[in-house]
């Protein structure tokens, strides 16, 4: 399977779950951010929640194949760079994004209070 | 609401190469007018070097499209009055993009036909005139999905239109693409493996980013997003064609 | 031999010969029509929030020092200038997630048009979205 239907699949994959990750995160944020927003409010919703820490890994997944893809396209097409460079470039932007947005979801779910 | 036309048109025509600029002419306005009329009015008797092409001039060989005010349009069937909303608006004509420009409102189409050649757009079937002709019934979904498509005549507005064909020069673009869609929805093409791998590269039906020029602009109002999106759909798997 | 395959047989691939689409370009007459606009805004709302997720990430983490640790970076986004913001980044959320949808109905399933309809629902949807943030905020 080729570089380019791979990455498109990946993109479109990682897409449908977002789109339900999106849909749920959108309303709890809107639900939540009613009165302010603390970390006591927050880390009791979210702290040892093991429900919680499974959608919010699955959704930084997500989100850390569906980002590069996309930047990669414009970086291909808007500013000219293609090959292999950008390619690795956008595979080090989606491991970085998954390993902050993994050390995230610990640091709420798992971390100190 | 129109008051009397005025008797004159404001008409700027691209002369030169890739490189060069726009020349006003003014042309007398008439009922009924085509930008083609216009063109030619200009070619005939105001500037003899003036370079375009035309064939049918009436919307079914695809020879005259051009840029007009901005848009890929077919000269033929544009009239001036959809093209200029109030009196006094400049008629731009300018070739088609994405090509080059030979000389004036005339473009080297010899790029976009080998993109074509390049997504196999073209037919290899493996029945002699020895044999009964296939079978194909007009109402399967191959079939239908095929004619949705077939009716391109190969006149570059999608291509022109695409900016993705702007961006990404390797882009087979619109037009073979939608060829290669309706080929590949034929039962009796041996080629398929080779054309699915030939629109499966990121030249390939990936690239689309469905902005929908194409469909918006097409003259014979074809849909390649359509097409291109069947494409997309087959992740790289060829049907099953006649015997390869 | 045509311009392009001239130009092609002289090719370095990987980041090698830049070579351009010849002729003239489209100026924003071509691309005045809802489904460009459609996949500008999702361009660049997706741009948006692809810089904005490290920095969520990162405020996020900060949790790992405990929750006053978060709390004082809380205190910070309570300032004009980033509510802004956040309900910006909610807007271009809600735009890029039906936008996306769209996308992916014309891709998986038959094919019904530009879906004209769900690019006005994008941006109708967008401003629901991002009213009812900032309504949920400032209420």
């Amino acid at each position: 399977m080729n570089a380019a239907i791979s990455g498109w699949r990946v993109q479109r994959i990682s897409a449908m779950v977002l789109a339900l990750c999106v849909s749920v995160h959108l309303v709890t944020m809107i639900v939540v951010v009613h009165g302010g927003l603390s970390a006591g409010a927050i880390l009791a919703r979210l702290h040892g929640n093991a429900a919680w820490g499974l959608f919010y890994a699955v959704f930084v997944l997500a989100a850390a194949a569906h980002v590069p893809v996309g930047l990669r396209r414009i970086a291909e097409e808007w500013l000219g760079w293609r090959g292999a460079s950008v390619f690795a470039a956008s595979l080090l932007v989606g491991v970085v994004l998954a390993l902050a947005g993994l050390r995230a979801v610990y640091a709420l779910i798992g971390g100190p209070l | 609401m129109r008051t009397a036309s005025p008797t004159s048109l404001h008409v700027n025509v691209w002369r030169g190469a890739d490189e060069g600029e726009f020349q006003r002419f003014e042309v007398p306005r008439m009922e009924s007018q085509t930008v083609l009329d216009v063109v030619i009015h200009i070619q005939r008797h105001l500037d003899a070097t003036l370079s375009y092409r035309f064939a049918c001039r009436v919307g079914m060989c695809g020879s005259c499209a051009m840029t007009v005010n901005g848009r890929a349009r077919w000269t033929c069937r544009t009239h001036v009055t959809k093209v200029l909303g109030h009196t006094g608006d400049v008629l731009e004509i300018a070739p088609l993009n994405h090509l080059p420009v030979i000389k004036d409102l005339a473009t080297d189409m010899s790029g976009f036909f080998d993109k074509w050649r390049d997504a196999k757009g073209y037919f290899a079937g493996e029945r002699t005139r020895h044999e009964p002709a296939a079978r194909v019934d007009p109402a399967s979904a191959a079939r239908k999905a095929a004619d949705a498509g077939i009716e391109c005549i190969g006149c570059g507005v999608c291509y022109s239109s695409c900016d993705v064909v702007a961006w990404n020069p390797d882009y087979l673009g619109p037009a073979a693409l939608n060829r290669a869609w309706t080929l590949v929805n034929d039962v009796r093409d041996t080629q398929q493996h080779a054309r699915v791998a030939a629109i499966s590269s990121d030249a390939g039906c990936h690239s689309c980013h469905t902005l929908g020029s194409c469909t918006e602009r097409c003259p014979k109002a074809l849909a390649p997003t359509a097409s291109i999106a069947g494409l997309k759909r087959l992740n790289g798997k060829a049907p099953r064609g006649a015997h390869e | 031999m045509s311009e392009l395959d001239a130009a092609r047989s002289g090719k370095i691939t990987d980041g090698g010969v830049r070579r351009k689409t010849p002729g003239r370009r489209a100026d924003a007459r071509a691309r005045n029509h809802p489904a460009w606009w459609a996949f500008l805004v999702h361009r660049l709302s997706g741009l948006a929030l692809a810089i904005f997720l490290p920095m969520h990430f990162w405020a996020l983490g900060t949790a790992l020092h405990g929750a006053a640790a978060l709390d004082s970076f809380l205190a910070v986004t309570r300032q004009p200038a980033f509510v802004f913001a956040e309900w910006g980044l909610v807007t271009l959320l809600a735009a890029h997630l039906i936008g996306g949808v769209r996308i992916l109905l014309i891709e998986y399933r038959p094919w019904s048009g530009l879906r004209k309809d769900l690019i006005a629902l994008t941006a109708g949807g967008a401003l629901v979205a991002g009213l009812a943030f900032a309504l949920s905020l400032t209420l």
